[in-house]
């Protein structure tokens, strides 16, 4: 006889507290690009500040809408809590309508982070692909606030055309610093545009790092994460030393649903930072 | 002083070339400088040179009609532009804009299409390396036309 399993979840339980939201107020609505923008947020009682990781996510809920991940983009070492996201869905896209005072529901953070302590000591490169440089964005200004404790610091960043690209002020200004290497490149351009045009893996080969110590973290569309893992490995950076951030459809973020199962993984709880020689056999796999 | 000889020798496009050969490229090599907003050739052009890029940068550009100049490719220190020499009937595809004061040695396509004609070993030399940069060119560009940053 099976017996009955218990999967009720009581009240107060650290489960049933991990599902409940927080109120956040939203103290500032940037707005990026045609698409994208960055809410800044603040607990309500304003007594509560959240610490993350790098590369950790919230559920971020707008209420009567439904509720979606959404990567932390701001500075750990800041009480502000950023996030940085595209209207492309129907939360995202009434979420882009937002504005200063109004609440939303926050859970969280959740998964795994970039592995700015094991990079200490070695050559870190960044790549970023879109809205994913919103995700590895925490990393860099970690990295930059100990600065010391690293090697070469590299910031590869792609995008479709110059309008798309994001953070654009603080990319100058990281450009202008001595300690750190900025490329960014756009996939097409108009003859106004005077930097690169091409794909961010084309900027790999060319790239002041060794590949010997070197921890590359990457975030971007999947396609764009494969094939820079690709060009990463030709250079000689070995798959254990690769970080790639996956999406998929989260939904509880506590590894419970379901709905983020990744072969053996669940995205939210093992990820979304994972080691490139733990998933790279499940990259190519369509049934995934 | 860098000679043209060594500076082609260091360059990772002709690494482990062989002497002879390096220095019979060599005589079809010279140094030219470009200066911002200049085209280095246009396309339709005949192509008969191709450019190993030592400072600078240049866009190969194409026009239409309803929007204007458009980027497809940028190039700076240390990549080849140019491989249209090679396959008939030797004309330009694209514009190769001087985005930035270039530095480059240009190669002659006629002097080395002959010398390639009379010795096919260096033919295929040459047409080995300029088949992993096509390689990678094309691999690019399926990249790009997936437009991956897109909804």
């Amino acid at each position: 006889m099976v017996p009955d399993l218990d999967v009720s979840i009581r009240p107060g339980s650290d489960i049933a507290q991990a599902m409940v939201p927080d109120l956040y107020v939203i103290q500032k609505v940037r707005k990026e690009t045609d698409d994208t923008f960055t809410l800044e947020l603040q607990e309500k009682s304003g007594r509560h500040t959240l610490s993350y990781a790098p590369g950790q996510f919230n559920m971020v809920y707008v209420f009567g809408v439904g509720e979606i991940p959404i990567s932390i983009s701001g500075d750990p070492a800041s009480p502000v809590l950023v996030h940085t996201t595209r209207a492309v869905g129907t939360v995202t896209r009434v979420m882009a309508r937002l504005r200063r005072g109004d609440m939303v529901g926050l859970r969280g953070p959740f998964g795994t982070g970039w592995p700015v302590r094991e990079a200490r000591g070695h050559d870190v490169v960044i790549v970023a692909g879109g809205i994913g440089l919103a995700p590895l964005r925490p990393t860099l200004y970690e990295v930059l606030s100990h600065r010391d404790e690293f090697g070469k610091v590299v910031l590869l960043y792609g995008t479709r055309t110059p309008s798309d690209i994001l953070f654009r002020e603080e990319l100058e200004q990281w450009r202008a610093r001595f300690d750190l290497e900025v490329h960014v490149t756009v996939d097409r351009a108009d003859s106004g545009w005077r930097g690169n045009v091409g794909v961010v893996t084309a900027l790999i080969h060319k790239s002041p790092f060794d590949p010997e110590k070197t921890i590359a973290m990457v975030c971007g569309p999947e396609i764009m994460m494969r094939f820079t893992a690709l060009e990463m490995q030709k250079r000689g950076v070995n798959s254990d030393s690769i970080y790639l951030s996956l999406e998929r459809n989260m939904k509880c973020g506590i590894g419970l649903c379901g709905h983020c199962q990744f072969g053996l993984f669940f995205v939210c709880k093992d990820g979304p930072v994972f080691r490139y020689s733990r998933i790279k056999d499940l990259m190519v796999k369509r049934e995934i | 002083m860098e000679t043209l000889e060594r500076i082609l020798a260091e360059h990772p496009f002709f690494k482990d070339l062989s002497e002879p050969y390096l220095q019979l490229v060599t005589g079809c090599a010279s140094n030219v400088r470009f200066e911002p907003e200049k085209f280095i050739f246009r396309e339709g052009e005949e192509a008969n040179q191709f450019y190993l890029i030592r400072q600078g940068r240049v866009a190969l550009q194409i026009f239409a009609p309803d929007r204007g100049q458009i980027t497809v490719e940028t190039l700076e220190e240390g990549d080849i532009l140019g491989w249209s020499w090679l396959i008939p009937p030797y004309n330009w595809h694209f514009d190769a804009r001087v985005l930035e004061l270039t530095r480059a040695i240009a190669l002659d396509g006629k002097c080395l299409r002959r010398k390639c004609e009379e010795d096919h070993n260096l033919g295929y030399e040459l047409l080995k390396r300029f088949a992993h940069i096509i390689e990678q060119r094309l691999s690019s560009t399926r990249l790009q036309v997936l437009d991956m940053y897109g909804a």
